[in-house]
């Protein structure tokens, strides 16, 4: 294994949305989007809004297709281009290698707070018991009270869902995170607890990607700026 | 190691009623601890899927072939009734979207959960009936209704008692056709988060057919979209549901969200 | 004048239907315990009354046979008086009460106390000839059951008695496996008679004429009543002997002597039951 290979290599990315129940309109978005992120690296997306910083982390999560290019993710005995492969390499590459922290909680209705956090070290064979310490610990660090641990986060305010999924995201020890917004909707303290937990992350050597609006903990954070811009077509309307 | 190969390989498949094709054309393959969800509206092909998959319905074109216990890959269509049945009994369960369908509505829940026990060749009535009554449990049906018959049952808890009684003999392989469909929202909810975690525990490998895009994204892995007996889609189930690519998969996303 | 003589074709059936039931039986000896179907025909005597069994008394029947016909037991019912007359007439064969010289012996309910030797044959009126017809109504899926091995089913029956009364509450037409391969009905035949099948020397045949079934166990055939390791078949006991003749070990009928509800037991084989009692005579008077 070579260390100096980037953890993550994205080249020649494309990417269209073709609106079928819009008469087939086609939307541009990306067009040869090259970057790299190294172990121990932060990488933040940079732009405004709606130019398309989310949709590459979802394609190198493999939740969105890529229409050309390459997402290549090398980390510990994964080595694969996400953009052309099957779900399955997707899911192992997920397990092993990418966690991705959304703005968004998405989790079955009934499940704890503490099993949701834990979920990703049991899926990982860690024994059930120490799993729900390391969740606890986690929770507790970012400010949820003990008596929502056992209730299930479908029934949490936008703020404490939003903590909920950073510590679900940030569990467990990948080689790579893709983060979108990790920090949207948290109040100061949260958002130092954040910043102080992907430092520790970074410190461990894995890479990182990341969108931030809040410029303060962009600047915090960043090693190096990906201007997404550069790389979106003049127009967004294609042919 | 066990993982090597799939469990089901799914070749071109296609079953023809006369001269028309209730499903056509299908390839997949299924892996060991993989949930597969089947979607699409009513017609669209996914229960003759479901059936041509599990025998019920002879395939007419293609090939499914099947990785036994045993390690040995056995092409479904040459199988004997016999054979297939043994599946059946051992290594297959399917769960009806009516429970009546999959359940004897006036034995006992004890013996609903323990008939497939028997029919392994369980012969001591103690031991049935405690591996039952830890099945009740399982799916969350207390212990002390173990002698009342389904009909007693509310709807929720005949889905439960049904799963317990396919996953009693450690199937490998689980059909479920529209499982939750007909259930009240909260108990559906409760059913998904049962199947998810047994089928996790159990390393099962699923395949479920739903028109509710909501149940394929909380309980699958993968997803196949079908519309006129065809596969129009099939891929990772976020990416399916979230960047659709084919005309039917989005209006399918997009009447959901509306809904 | 002479009076007016209808003559029949001994047996009463015609050759042709004799052969056709005597080639279903050979094929029911072949293939222990499995469900032959055959062409029932008409006979005189309503379905239901026993029609499976005498068309297969009227098919094996021949001039050298001496026919018991037994109808709970009892050679006296009227059921059992009418079928000995019957074959009587139309076979011209002696009939008898006593066991031991019987060569065919019809019955709908009992096996006979006295062992039943080499060379006699057990004819059984069968009204319900699938046993697992109460748990599965679908006769395509039983056949494909029995053609399958497949008797888990059954169990669940026996199960259930179980789990509702403790114990496996079935007392007659209680299920066997035959020759370890196929789930039989032994008929309504209470399960104190089952034992009797196992390793029988006689020939045992079951005819269901509304059914339109035939079966049978060969002599010398394992017949295994189920059962589960920890509540095994049972058969029935009683406790006291009988009270007419003193037997004990035999399968007793209870007879309600008077309006109070006062009952006493007796056998309900009459032929084993009145030679016990002679014998039992013959020693008093000897001594």
């Amino acid at each position: 294994m070579t260390t100096d290979q980037p953890t993550l290599a994205v080249s020649g990315l494309d990417k269209t949305f073709t609106m079928h129940l819009q008469g087939g309109q086609r939307l541009a978005v990306l067009r040869g989007l090259d970057f790299d992120v190294s172990a121990g690296e932060c990488v933040v997306l940079g732009g405004a809004s709606g130019a398309g910083k989310s949709s590459i982390l979802k394609m190198v999560y493999g939740n969105y297709a890529v229409d050309r290019g390459g997402v290549r993710l090398r980390a510990g005995n994964i080595d694969i281009d996400i953009a052309t492969a099957n779900p399955r390499e997707i899911l192992a590459a997920r397990r092993h290698a990418m966690g991705y922290v959304s703005q968004f909680l998405r989790c079955v209705p009934r499940v704890p707070a503490l099993e949701v956090v834990a979920e990703p070290l049991v899926a990982r064979g860690v024994d059930a018991t120490e799993a729900g310490e390391r969740a606890a610990e986690l929770l507790s660090r970012l400010g949820i009270p003990d008596r929502l641990w056992g209730l299930p986060p479908a029934t949490f305010s936008g703020g404490e869902q939003q903590r909920v999924n950073v510590a679900h995201g940030f569990i467990a020890d990948l080689p790579m995170l893709l983060l979108d917004e990790p920090t949207a909707s948290l109040d100061a303290r949260n958002r130092r607890v954040v910043v102080e937990l992907i430092a520790e992350k970074l410190e461990a050597g894995t890479a990182m990607l990341g969108i931030f609006h809040d410029a303060e903990v962009r600047e915090t954070v960043a090693d190096r700026v990906v201007p997404v811009e550069d790389f979106t077509p003049m127009s967004k309307v294609a042919a | 190691m066990s993982d090597e190969r799939p469990l089901l390989e799914v070749r071109n498949v296609s079953h023809r009623y006369g001269d028309r094709f209730g499903c056509r054309g299908v390839d997949f393959d299924l892996w060991p601890g993989e949930v597969l969800a089947v979607v699409g509206e009513s017609g669209s092909g996914k229960s003759t899927l479901l059936g041509t998959l599990s025998q019920r319905l002879d395939t007419s074109e293609g090939s499914i072939r099947y990785r036994l216990h045993d390690g040995d890959v056995a092409n479904l269509a040459e199988l004997s009734e016999s054979a297939v049945r043994r599946l059946w009994r051992s290594e297959w369960g399917f769960v009806h979207q009516n429970a009546a369908d999959g359940l004897r509505m006036q034995v006992s829940a004890g013996g609903n959960v323990g008939e497939p026990l028997m029919a392994n060749g369980w012969r001591h009535y103690g031991r049935i009936r405690a591996e039952a009554t830890d099945w009740l449990e399982r799916v969350e049906i207390p212990r002390d209704r173990v002698d009342d018959t389904p009909a007693a049952f509310s709807g929720g808890m005949r889905q439960r008692l049904q799963i317990a009684r396919n996953l009693v003999v450690s199937p490998r392989l689980v059909f479920m056709d529209e499982p939750t469909s007909g259930l009240d929202v909260s108990v559906q909810a409760r059913l998904l988060d049962l199947i998810r975690s047994l089928v996790s525990d159990l390393e099962l490998a699923v395949i479920i057919v739903t028109h509710d895009l909501a149940v394929a994204r909380l309980i699958s892995h993968r997803t196949l979209v079908m519309k006129d007996g065809r596969v129009v889609e099939s891929g990772l189930t976020d990416r399916v549901l979230d960047d659709p690519q084919a005309p039917y998969t989005q209006l399918l996303v997009s009447s959901i969200l509306q809904g | 004048m002479s009076a007016q003589q209808i003559e029949y074709n001994i047996g009463y059936l015609d050759e042709q239907t004799k052969r056709m039931i005597r080639r279903t039986l050979l094929k029911a000896v072949a293939i222990p315990g499995f469900q032959v179907p055959f062409a029932s025909r008409e006979v005189p005597l309503p379905r239901g009354w026993g029609t499976g069994g005498v068309q297969l008394t009227a098919a094996i029947i021949g001039s050298d046979d001496v026919l018991k016909v037994i109808d709970q037991g009892a050679d006296d019912t009227t059921n059992a008086v009418s079928i000995r007359a019957f074959f009587n007439l139309v076979a011209g064969v002696p009939t008898t009460t006593r066991t031991e010289d019987a060569t065919i012996i019809q019955t709908r309910h009992r096996i006979p106390e006295t062992p039943l030797g080499e060379g006699q044959i057990m004819v059984y009126q069968v009204p319900i000839p699938e046993p697992l017809r109460f748990l599965e109504p679908r006769e395509t899926e039983t056949r494909r059951m029995h053609a399958l091995n497949e008797y888990g089913l059954m169990y669940v029956k026996l199960y259930e008695d179980i789990a509702k009364y403790g114990h496996i509450a079935k007392t007659y037409d209680y299920p066997v496996l035959v020759n370890d391969r196929y789930l039989m009905a032994p008929s309504p035949t209470p399960s104190f008679d089952n034992p009797k099948l196992h390793q029988s020397q006689a020939l045992h045949i079951f005819g269901a004429g509304r059914e339109k079934r035939i079966y049978a166990i060969p002599p010398h055939t394992d017949v295994e009543s189920l059962g589960f390791e920890d509540y095994p078949f049972e058969p029935q006991s009683f406790d006291q002997p009988c009270a007419i003749c003193g037997s004990t070990g035999v399968y007793l009928d209870q007879i309600i002597t008077d309006n109070a509800g006062g009952a006493m037991y007796a056998c309900s084989d009459s032929d084993h039951c009145e030679r016990t009692a002679a014998r039992a005579d013959n020693e008093e008077a000897a001594s």
